[in-house]
Order: C-alpha cells, then structure tokens, then sequence
C-alpha cells in the first residue's frame, strides 16, 4: 500500500515536471514561461522527495530532503526575480495580448495603451537638488 | 509495479528535458535561455532524486544537493551577465 502511494507520488511529481516543461515550450513570452517553469517543479520535486521519505523513513533520508525542499524553495524565486528583472531591463518583448504594464513608458519597451501617461505615476519625486 | 512507475516517471523527466533543450536552442531572447537552463537544473535535482529512490543509495541525495547549490549560482550568474550586456 505504502509503495502504491508513493508509486503515484512519483508519477504525480514527474507529471508536474513535465507539464512545466510544455509551459516553457508554449506560453508566448519570457514572462510567463517563467512563471510555468519555476512554480511547478518545485512542487514536483516536494513529490518525489515525499516518495522518498515513505520509501526509506530514516533521519539521515530526511535530513537531505528537508535540505534540497528548503534550499530549492528558497532559490528558485529569487533566481526567476533576477532573470525577470534582467529581462525586463533588456527590453525583452511583451506578449501581444498584455493588458497592464506599470514600468516607465521611457525604458524602452511597448507600451500596451498609449496616450496613457503611466509614466507619471511610477516616476516618483524628483531628486532634491544638490546643496551648494 | 513500482519499478514500472518509476520508469514510467524517469522517461517523462527525459521528455521534459528534451522540450527544455528545445526551448534553449530555439528561445528568442536570451532570458528564455536563462530559464530554459534553470528549469533543466530543477529537472537534474528530480533525476538525482529518483535514482536515489532506485537504487535505495542516499548519495543521490548529495548530488541533488550539489546540484541544486550549483545551478542557482549559475543562473545568478547568467542574469548578472544578460543585465550587464544590455541585449535581450
């Protein structure tokens, strides 16, 4: 009974890596391949670690798995805000069908509804004058 | 019927890995690259820690681990450089 969970534990956490593998392959841009590629295995990978632990209930098993699910939930959104910020910067194209952008107009990217002085409002004040 | 379930579970890990490969030889810009390249290290970590459960040996576990330290570094990495040369 144990090994058919954790035989549907396994299939479950190689079904999530794959699915995030086709929203990489599919979604129309950086933005949101990005969002199918880092959520889902993460969750994959808690599967197969679960499976692991039902298989082989030892504290030096768990130990290890705690460590990967920890530092892999850890990394992994600090590692999707880098590239996303980098992207972002670069001028990486928009998926035609965006709605909200909310970056500056001036950073060189499209802006999804021109006339609209969206760069008003994110510009923020003016830096303070130098004091002579 | 365990075994077979982790067949089965290995041979949609490769397939996964193929369809990230495909995303790094094709992706338009190089951020898709970047997670293209990010995603193939989570998939590593999956391999790494499926064949621990194959094979019953927890040294998978330490590859996993080196394997996940290593592939964050690296995106880091890759991110920093995209940044610093201004070309998507």
């Amino acid at each position: 009974m144990i090994e058919f969970i954790a035989g549907l534990l396994i299939l479950s956490g190689a079904s999530l890596a794959l699915l995030a593998a086709v929203g990489l392959l599919r979604l129309p841009d950086v933005f949101t391949r990005m969002q199918a590629s880092t959520k889902a295995p993460t969750l994959g990978l808690g599967c197969l670690l679960t499976a692991l632990l039902l298989l082989d209930p030892t504290a030096e098993a768990l130990i290890r798995a705690v460590t990967i699910e920890a530092f892999v939930m850890l990394t992994t959104p600090v590692a999707a805000h880098v590239i996303a910020r980098a992207a972002a910067r670069t001028g990486a194209p928009l998926w035609v069908g965006t709605l909200v952008d909310e970056r500056p107009v001036e950073a060189g990217h499209i802006d999804p509804h021109p006339g609209v002085d969206s760069a008003a409002a994110t510009r923020g004040p003016k830096p303070a004058r130098p004091v002579e | 019927m365990l075994d077979l379930m982790m067949q089965a579970a290995l041979g949609m890990l490769a397939l996964s890995g193929i369809i990230a490969l495909a995303r790094v030889v094709r992706g338009p810009t190089i951020p898709d690259r970047v997670v293209a390249l990010d995603l193939l290290g989570v998939l590593a970590v999956c391999i790494a820690v499926l064949s621990a459960v194959r094979t019953g040996s927890r040294y998978f576990l330490d590859v996993a681990i080196v394997i996940a330290l290593i592939s964050f570094v690296g995106t880091i990495a890759y991110a920093r450089y995209v940044e610093a040369v201004g070309q998507a």
